[in-house]
């Protein structure tokens, strides 16, 4: 792999950057693999990067039906944070959130990762008292968090309208200062170059179409375009689709898809340095190095799988916009689109075996995948060499919705599922 | 913006009157107090998710309040019709047929 760095970006100056290297092969599929990972969004590249460096495992296979990171890795907001309320969650996202410190070096990639802090804000008393209780839960989690008055968010954003004759007035917020964005793009592309690196062949333009199984063992999948590809153990790590691959495999996942959609606006000046959710008026929002503001909204009520959202959800989401940063109210929207999220009851993930033997899925993330792609990729590729659950995905087991044993996050993922 | 007929108000009106309200036809188990956990399980959390035709259940909730079934297209967005709660759909997929036949034997 050629090392990137700003001396080789002079010298490839010198030839007019002509002669750089292909970020990654283009390999045709072998017939057998030790590891084979279906969906090859950050995730799925971050699980086979993983696998190859912390396992050692390198006969791997990413297959993608489309192209690397085209899903909901290019469709998100970008937002990285691990606020999250109860010890299995915080953990989880923690554990992410620590690896995503330093992970451009690690990678050589530039992630542009970006710890500007992300505000979640208070609108009622109630909100008030949850995000206390969430701050201290934080903090016995060891995450940084602390809880802000109107005065202490004022200052942090400025162009907020923070005053009191709102019809939502902003009553706090809870304030994790390590938190930030991330370039979405780059995460796969850097998890890719390195997994690619390390031997792992990425097969884009390749859509599973069957998983095969035998004595209730699964041996490997069929797909449109080579045919039939062999694998010791098969991960699923496809969001969206994994309750079309369940069925493949013969089971249901208490998941549901829904179109969860974003914006961006036209691109303006620095005018927001941190990032700005709020739950009860329901929009999400920052601004990428670009100028654009970033914004996100809730899901579609109802099941899809169009990748596109409905207009009465951008209304709503542009209104609570608009609550909050009057200003913004002329600025004009460049682009709006939809991704499919996989939304699971609990609002948690589920990183688990399954009824079919080596199959394992990792999938439900649902509205929040992004900022814990390091961290889900890291245990995933652990249950995958091992072939039980890592410690910190004991929890988010499939069965754990026979048993009862729910972690509920609908507070912390601050998205209306 | 989806157009939907309520079949109680007999009018198309726009989507934002109503809310989907998830997965229809689910059958409340017969004997609850016989269930095993992976039954209750299945009941509350399991759902159907597929890409194409899929039954779900709306509510007129800014109109007459009433619920209904919806059969739609997921992958479309096409509505292909709404009927009555208590009443069976008429479009239906090759799946839902087979299910419907395994459960009969």
């Amino acid at each position: 792999m050629q090392k990137y760095s700003g001396f080789g970006l002079l010298k490839h100056a010198l030839t007019y950057h002509e002669n750089w290297q292909r970020v990654w092969r283009s390999p045709k599929p072998k017939k057998k693999y030790d590891v084979i990972i279906i969906g090859g969004g950050g995730h799925g590249l971050a699980t086979a990067y993983y696998l190859a460096k912390e396992h050692g495992i390198t006969n791997v296979a990413v297959i993608e039906k489309g192209y690397l990171g085209g899903g909901n890795t290019a469709r998100n907001t970008t937002i990285v944070r691990s606020n999250y309320l109860w010890d299995e969650a915080a953990l989880l996202y923690e554990h992410a959130m620590k690896l995503w410190e330093g992970l451009s070096q690690e990678l050589n990639y530039n992630l542009m990762f970006s710890q500007r802090g992300v505000l979640n804000l208070g609108h009622t008393l109630q909100d008030m008292r949850d995000i206390h209780r969430r701050v201290n839960a934080n903090r016995l989690n060891g995450i940084d968090s602390f809880a802000l008055d109107t005065q202490g968010v004022q200052e942090l954003v400025p162009i907020m309208d923070c005053s009191a004759n709102r019809r939502y007035p902003v009553l706090g917020a809870s304030w994790q200062p390590r938190a930030g964005v991330a370039r979405h793009d780059a995460v796969a592309w850097g998890f890719a170059r390195a997994a690619d690196a390390m031997g792992v062949d990425l097969i884009q333009q390749c859509e599973v179409i069957d998983v095969l199984a035998e004595d209730g063992a699964a041996r490997g999948v069929e797909t449109r375009q080579h045919g039939v590809i062999l694998g010791d153990r098969i991960g699923c790590v496809v969001a969206g689709n994994s309750g079309v691959l369940a069925k493949m495999a013969g089971f249901e996942l208490p998941v549901e898809s829904h179109p969860l959609q974003a914006l961006v606006s036209e691109p303006i000046r620095p005018i927001l340095d941190t990032v700005v959710m709020s739950n009860h008026v329901h929009g999400y929002i920052s601004q990428s190095d670009k100028g654009d503001l970033v914004i996100g909204a809730g899901i579609d009520g109802y099941n899809g799988y169009g990748q596109r959202g409905s207009y009465p959800t951008i209304e709503h989401t542009l209104q609570a916009i608009v609550e909050l940063f009057p200003m913004f109210s002329r600025v004009r929207m460049n682009r709006q689109w939809g991704g499919i999220v996989d939304t699971c009851p609990d609002a948690c993930p589920i990183i688990s075996e399954t009824p079919v033997e080596n199959l394992f899925f990792n999938c439900g993330w649902g509205t929040g995948g992004f900022k814990a792609t390091p961290g889900s990729g890291h245990v995933f590729a652990a249950t995958l060499a091992r072939g039980e659950a890592h410690e910190l995905a004991k929890p988010f087991s499939m069965y754990r919705f026979y048993d009862g044993s729910l972690v509920d996050e609908h507070g912390a993922a601050g998205v209306a599922h | 913006m989806f157009y939907i007929h309520c079949p109680y108000c007999c009018e198309y009106r726009e989507e934002e009157e109503f809310h989907a309200k998830g997965q229809a036809h689910i059958a409340r188990p017969a004997d609850p107090d016989q269930c095993s956990d992976e039954e209750w399980g299945t009941y509350l959390y399991f759902r159907k998710n597929p890409r194409g035709l899929h039954h779900e259940i709306w509510v007129h909730a800014i109109g007459c309040r009433k619920f209904f079934n919806v059969t739609r297209d997921t992958q479309t967005y096409e509505i292909k019709e709404t009927y009555k709660m208590g009443e069976q759909p008429k479009v239906t997929s090759v799946s839902d047929t087979l299910e419907t036949e395994e459960a009969a034997q």
